[in-house]
């Protein structure tokens, strides 16, 4: 068996303990979906750096300041800059106002069944464009680590899918939580411990690490030798769209995380908004690290692996497994590919107990079932229906896609989502008084609709490929794009406030208006907030 | 109802107790739902929340994070889009050689350092916060035995 095999199916016996283990110590909704409400402060900032760090991080920014060199860390900067919006604007009023999912704080002072409807429509949306994004990268990842073994991306993709679903449906938040924290802590090790080898190769010298990313050389598509400077900016983002591309980027990264709901449910896991807040610094800690460190993964593999040979090898999301393959060896190459397949199983984990437990709770108990459960634990019941059928759902599409789109700007796609859907109407339920039921309706739905559109009408979608680009590289329809930028938040997140707007001005609904002032107390006072079930 | 103001866990341990009796109440069933499993509008007079939103503590409270927030978020959102902007409209000059990098890194790496710092800025302001919103809650449970 190789090393790298071995290293995951160790990894994978350790979370399967923590699971077996959870699920005999969690009973109960409040148990199963957030955990007790029982989560330390810094436990619960650990599993948010968890839940964030996926594999668009460490795969797919490594993978595109490799290749596209600084204009790949922009993806660092608006991944950790968007935690200050949720820390200043949303952490602290959800976790007081709310109580398993986003939906909550919606339906608190709005008609609950239409606006849990949408929103649970929306979570899932955004859940699975996530999902999908993870697959794509374990699929690839197993690809180049098991070439010789005969395992293909498809069959990676279900093996990955099915643990996930195992987690899921027998450990609920409880085993979640510490998966994603046994992960975070071997990500921050492989990585940290990655980083100092790149220094290393170049002798403790910055100056030589940032003097060599000045020349980097590589073959381009004509097959002539290119020397580039990689710390110049505008070799993603290019003229004529390159720059407002960027701050479409910039838009849907700052005020996608704010609205993504597997890191919002991640705030009622703790007992009160102070422990909530103490999650978040613990959480930009973290990850700020991490994202600086991206420095050494993205420009090691440049430098030390090179564009050609990392191309050749699984393409753009491999740069840091072959980064660790160079320096470390194959035992290091298998520590970092086990971290990166944790990463995506503990991802894809989160992101699936959120969107099932808003089906569950949101869709089948509120707006099916008029807010009672019939039958006790039948909440968690349909939440762990719901796990297997996103499951499959996820992994399905993942297969269909095939491994060729960098996995970061997939998952760029899928802040831009929560950008445009659920910030605008989340942030107008908190402050607005006169925000009322079609605001929320018509903003979610205007988000959601002109996000989907404008991915659909992007470069991404539509582009004529020449004729050598043949499979699955090539582009789903073949024309030139109706809408110019890769990402759709310069102009989706603007249409999510602006429907929400519109649809508020169109009728007055005096008990939304009449309950904001409770709302407004709870939120900042914490009073008849759920509490933790410790008695 | 019980007032939930004495529903305050205790302060430091928070071990995991899940499985707590409460968790499994019979939802629907006509009986009388744990405190935390209550909708919003089955616990409204939780308080009299007009009441509180119009003392003078709680207004001071809500202008206090106002005068903060604000300002702060207003500047970490300025900061955070001059990135993009000149990266993406003066790349030529963003390429300038600083302390052998260029402009563009350094500028880029600064965002951490911002975020960081508003962040610590908003949990020593929020130190002040949590105190006034306790002791708004304290006064509300005080006059609750009183009843």
């Amino acid at each position: 068996m190789s090393t790298p095999l071995l290293m995951f199916l160790v990894f994978v016996g350790i979370t399967l303990v923590i699971t077996y283990w959870a699920a005999r110590r969690s009973t109960g909704s409040s148990a199963y979906f957030a955990a007790g409400r029982s989560i330390k402060g810094w436990q619960n900032g650990v599993a948010v750096a968890g839940d964030y760090m996926s594999a668009a991080s460490f795969l797919g920014i490594a993978g595109i300041i490799a290749f596209q060199g600084y204009d790949g860390f922009m993806y660092s900067v608006g991944w950790l800059v968007a935690y200050l919006t949720v820390l200043l604007v949303v952490a602290e009023p959800l976790r007081n106002a709310g109580k398993y999912t986003m939906a909550d704080v919606l339906a608190y002072r709005l008609s609950p069944r239409p606006v849990r409807a949408m929103a649970s429509l929306s979570t899932l949306t955004v859940s699975t464009f996530y999902m999908i994004a993870q697959m794509v990268g374990a699929g690839a990842l197993v690809s180049l680590l098991l070439k010789d073994s005969g395992v293909t991306y498809s069959s990676a993709v279900i093996g990955v899918g099915i643990l996930m679903i195992v987690y899921v449906v027998f450990g609920g938040m409880l085993a979640t939580t510490w998966v994603q924290i046994v992960k975070a802590i071997l990500l921050m090790a492989g990585t940290i411990l990655l980083s100092v080898l790149v220094l290393a190769h170049f002798g403790f010298s910055f100056a030589t690490f940032f003097d060599a990313i000045k020349h980097v050389t590589y073959h381009d598509a004509a097959g002539r030798v290119v020397t580039q400077d990689f710390l110049q900016p505008g070799l993603r983002y290019k003229p004529p769209y390159g720059a407002l591309d960027l701050i479409s980027l910039g838009m849907a990264l700052l005020f996608g995380t704010a609205g993504l709901p597997h890191i919002l449910v991640r705030f009622y896991t703790v007992p009160d908004a102070k422990t909530a807040r103490t999650s978040v610094v613990w959480a930009m800690a973290i990850i700020g690290v991490f994202y600086i460190l991206t420095t050494f993964l993205g420009f090691g593999a440049a430098t030390i692996v090179g564009r050609d040979v990392i191309a050749k090898n699984g393409g753009t999301n491999m740069s840091a497994p072959l980064l660790a393959q160079t320096l470390g060896g194959d035992a290091f190459f298998g520590f970092v590919s086990a971290i990166a397949f944790a990463t995506i199983l503990a991802v894809v984990a989160g992101l699936t107990i959120s969107a099932s437990t808003s089906f569950a709770h949101d869709f089948w108990t509120n707006v099916i079932h008029r807010g009672t459960e019939r039958a006790p634990g039948e909440e968690v019941k349909v939440a762990r229906v719901t796990a297997f059928v996103v499951g499959g759902v996820a992994i399905f599409i993942a297969i269909v896609l095939g491994p060729t789109a960098n996995v970061a700007f997939l998952v760029a796609l899928a802040f831009a989502v929560a950008a445009s859907a659920n910030l605008p109407v989340i942030v107008l339920s908190l402050f607005w008084r006169r925000f009322n039921t079609r605001g929320a309706v018509a903003g979610l739905a205007t988000g959601l609709l002109a996000s989907i559109v404008l991915i659909l009408l992007s470069p991404s979608i539509m582009t004529v490929d020449p004729p050598t680009v043949t499979g699955a590289a090539r582009h789903l329809i073949q024309s030139p794009p109706v809408f110019p930028l890769e990402n759709p938040g310069l102009l989706s997140i603007p249409l999510g406030f602006l429907g929400a707007f519109v649809g508020t001005l169109t009728g007055r609904e005096p008990s939304a208006e009449a309950k904001y002032t409770e709302l407004v107390v709870r939120a900042n006072t914490g009073l008849g907030a759920e509490k933790a079930t410790t008695h | 109802m019980p007032p939930k103001m004495h529903m305050e866990p205790e302060p430091g341990d928070q071990t995991p107790e899940v499985g707590a009796a409460t968790d499994v109440a019979p939802l629907g069933r006509g009986t009388s739902k744990p405190a935390h499993e209550l909708t919003a509008d089955e616990d409204r007079d939780v308080a009299d929340w007009d009441g509180v939103a119009a003392t003078e503590e709680f207004r001071g409270l809500l202008a206090s994070k106002r005068r903060f927030i604000v300002p702060a978020t207003v500047f970490f959102v300025v900061y955070y889009f001059a990135l993009p902007v000149l990266v993406g409209y003066a790349p030529e000059w963003m390429d300038t050689r600083v302390l052998g990098v260029n402009l563009a890194y350094l500028f880029a790496l600064s965002q951490f350092f911002m975020a960081w710092a508003v962040a610590a800025a908003y949990v020593r302001a929020a130190g002040g916060w949590d105190e006034t919103a306790r002791r708004i809650i304290e006064r509300l449970s005080f006059k609750g035995k009183e009843k």
